[in-house]
C-alpha cells in the first residue's frame, strides 16, 4: 500500500508510543521470554532423555567402539573427504543437466496440437519409465550396460556413467515438478499474455515460466538435497567416492566409524541447502504479505 | 456518539508498514445497527483500518474493543473475536476449490460446530434470499463478478456475525453488477446489521451511511452524518476530495 503523494495539510501528528503500547510490548516480551524458556527447557529435557536411553542401553559400549571411535574417525576422514569431492563433483555437474532436461521434458509435455504428438508421447514415456525404475537399479543398468555395448566413444568412467544414470532418473522427477509448477499458474495469466499478442512460446517464456519456477524452487531444492545423497549410489560401480572410501576403511578394521565420517560430510552439505530453502520460502512469504515488497 | 454503548470502538490506533505510517491515531465508535462508511483516496488507510479490526493486522499502538472486550489485548484469542465479525474483500477471496455451498458452510460447520444439515439448510435459505439458489453447486470461477461477490457476502453472513466489514466490495465490478451487490448491502442495513464499509461509491455512501468518515493519509480527518459530510464538509481537504470525485464522475 502506498500513501498518496500529497503529504496532506492534515497536521500529521508524530507517533509517540502510548503508555498502553509500552505496557503491551512489555507483556509481549514477557510472554516471549516465558515461551522461549519453556521451549529451551523441553528441548534440553528431550535430548537428555534420548541420550540417557541410548547410553544406558546394554549394547552401548560395543556401539561406541564400532561406530564412534575417535581414532578411526580421524584415520578415515582424509580419505573419505577426498572421496567426497567426487560426490560433490558428480552433484555439481549433474544438477544443471537435470534442470535443463527436466525443463525441456516439462515443456515438451505442455505442447499442444496434434503435430507435437510424438514429442509429447516421448516425454510422457520418458517420465513414466525413468521415474518407475529404482535409482540404484538404473545405476547398475547404465553403469554395466553401456560399456557392454562396446560403442566407440561411449564413456567408460564409472563416475560419468553413474552421473548419467542419476541425470536420467532425477530428470524425470524434476520434469514433473516443473510441470506441476506450470499447471499451477492460473489460466487467466496465460489469457492476459495471449491477449497482448504474445505467442504461446512467448507467454510461456515471459509470463508462465517465471511464476512457475518461483513456485517450484522449494520442491526443486528438496530434490537437490535428495540428489546429493544419491550420489553415494554411484559407489556400486566402484569409483572411489565417499561411501566407497568408507567401505574400504571399515573392511580393513571391522569398524563402522568411517561410515559416520561419510554421513557427517553429507549432512554438512545438505544442511546449508535446507537453510537456503527455508530462506527462499520465507522471502516469498514476506513478499506476498500486505505491506511487503516495499 | 449515541447513548447506547459502542459495538466497536477504536482508540488511537496506529499502524506502520516499514516505518511508513498507514494509520495515525484513529479513534472511531460504531454503535449497534449503525452503518459507517469510510471514504478517502486510495492508500488513505481504509482497507488497513478494516484489516486491523479483523485482526488480520496487528496494530502498532492503541486498542480495539468489540462489545466492550479488547480484541488487541496480549494473548487475546483472535479466532474468537473473528467469529463475531464478518469480512468481505474487494477481490471476493472465495475458495476456488470449493463449490459455492461448501464456501458458505465451511465456517458454520468447522468453526461454529453447526450440524451439517442445519448449516446447509441455512446456507440455502441465504442463497435463496439473495437470488443465488441455482448456483449452490457451482464453482466460484464459473460465476460472474457480481455473483461471486454476493456469494462472498453470504459466506460472511452465514456465521451470523454481529459486525460486518466490507472492503471496497464493488470496486472490481461493473456498474450493472454494482447495483445488485449494493442492493444486498441495503437489505442488510434494513435488517439492522452493523456495518463498516470502505467504498468509492459516494452516492451509495450518502444514501446508506448513518455516519461517514473521511480518511486522509492515515488520519480520520472528519466524521459526521452523511448529509453533513456531503453537503457542508468542515475540512477543506474533505471538500477537495469530494470535488475531485465529482469531477471524475462528470467525465
Amino acid at each position: 500500500m502506498t500513501t498518496s503523494g500529497a503529504k496532506s495539510g492534515a497536521n500529521p501528528p508524530a507517533w509517540v508510543k502510548s503508555a498502553r503500547q509500552l505496557e503491551r510490548e512489555r507483556r509481549l516480551r514477557r510472554t516471549g521470554r516465558r515461551s522461549a524458556s519453556v521451549a529451551t527447557a523441553s528441548t534440553v529435557l528431550f535430548l537428555a532423555v534420548v541420550i540417557g536411553v541410548v547410553v544406558s542401553s546394554p549394547g552401548w559400549p560395543r556401539v561406541r567402539e564400532t561406530f564412534f571411535s575417535a581414532g578411526r574417525f580421524s584415520d578415515a576422514f582424509p580419505d573419505v573427504l577426498r572421496g567426497f569431492w567426487l560426490n560433490a563433483e558428480i552433484f555439481l555437474i549433474a544438477e544443471p543437466l537435470i534442470l535443463c532436461l527436466g525443463l525441456l521434458v516439462a515443456l515438451a509435455r505442455s505442447l499442444t496440437g496434434p503435430v507435437f504428438f510424438p514429442i509429447r508421447a516421448l516425454a510422457v514415456g520418458y517420465t513414466d519409465v525413468f521415474r518407475g525404475i529404482p535409482t540404484i537399479l538404473l545405476v547398475y543398468l547404465v553403469g554395466f550396460g553401456v560399456p557392454a555395448l562396446n560403442l566407440r566413444g561411449a564413456p567408460s568412467d564409472p563416475a560419468v556413467l553413474g552421473g548419467a544414470a542419476l541425470v536420467l532418473s532425477y530428470g524425470a522427477y524434476v520434469a514433473e515438478v516443473f510441470r506441476a509448477g506450470i499447471d499451477s499458474v492460473h489460466p487467466s495469466q496465460r489469457a492476459a499474455a495471449r491477449s497482448l499478442g504474445l505467442s504461446h512460446a512467448q507467454s510461456l517464456r515471459f509470463v508462465v515460466l517465471p511464476q512457475a519456477v518461483r513456485r517450484v524452487v522449494p520442491p526443486l531444492l528438496n530434490d537437490f538435497a535428495s540428489l546429493q545423497k544419491d550420489t553415494a549410489l554411484v559407489a556400486v560401480l566402484g569409483p572411489l567416492e565417499a561411501l566407497r572410501q568408507a567401505q574400504i576403511h571399515s573392511a580393513d578394521t571391522f569398524n563402522y566409524t568411517p561410515y559416520l565420517a561419510a554421513a557427517v560430510l553429507f549432512i554438512a552439505l545438505t544442511v546449508p541447502l535446507a537453510r537456503f530453502t527455508d530462506h527462499l520460502a520465507a522471502r516469498a512469504e514476506r513478499r506476498r504479505a500486505p505491506g511487503g515488497g516495499t | 456518539m449515541t447513548e447506547t454503548p459502542a459495538l466497536l470502538r477504536m482508540e488511537n490506533v496506529w499502524k506502520t508498514y516499514h516505518s511508513q505510517p498507514v494509520l495515525r491515531g484513529i479513534d472511531l465508535d460504531v454503535a449497534p445497527h449503525e452503518v459507517v462508511c469510510l471514504i478517502g483516496a486510495s492508500g488513505s488507510g481504509k482497507s488497513t483500518l478494516l484489516r486491523c479490526v479483523n485482526l488480520l493486522e496487528t496494530v502498532d499502538d492503541g486498542a480495539i474493543y468489540l462489545d466492550g472486550a479488547e480484541l488487541t489485548e496480549v494473548g487475546a484469542d483472535a479466532d474468537r473475536a473473528r467469529r463475531r465479525i464478518g469480512m468481505v474483500f474487494q477481490s471476493y477471496n472465495l475458495f476456488p476449490h470449493m463449490s459455492v455451498l461448501d464456501n458458505i458452510t465451511l465456517a458454520p460447520i468447522r468453526v461454529h460446530r453447526t450440524p451439517r444439515a442445519t448449516a446447509v439448510a441455512q446456507a440455502k435459505e441465504l442463497l435463496e434470499r439473495f437470488d443465488l439458489a441455482d448456483k449452490a453447486q457451482e464453482y466460484p470461477d464459473r460465476l460472474s463478478g457480481g455473483q461471486q461477490q454476493r456469494v462472498a457476502i453470504v459466506r460472511a453472513l452465514a456465521t451470523r456475525p454481529s459486525l460486518m466489514l466490507l472492503d471496497e466490495v464493488t470496486s472490481a465490478l461493473d456498474p450493472e453488477l454494482v447495483t445488485e451487490v449494493l442492493s444486498i448491502i441495503r437489505e442488510l442495513k434494513e435488517s439492522g446489521m452493523t456495518m463498516v464499509l470502505a467504498t468509492h461509491e459516494m452516492g451509495f455512501a450518502r444514501d446508506i451511511a448513518d455516519t461517514v468518515c473521511f480518511l486522509d493519509d492515515g488520519v480520520l480527518l472528519e466524521t459526521g452524518p452523511a448529509e453533513q459530510i456531503f453537503t457542508e464538509p468542515r475540512e477543506p481537504r474533505t471538500r477537495e476530495f469530494l470535488q475531485r470525485v465529482l469531477e471524475a464522475r462528470r467525465i
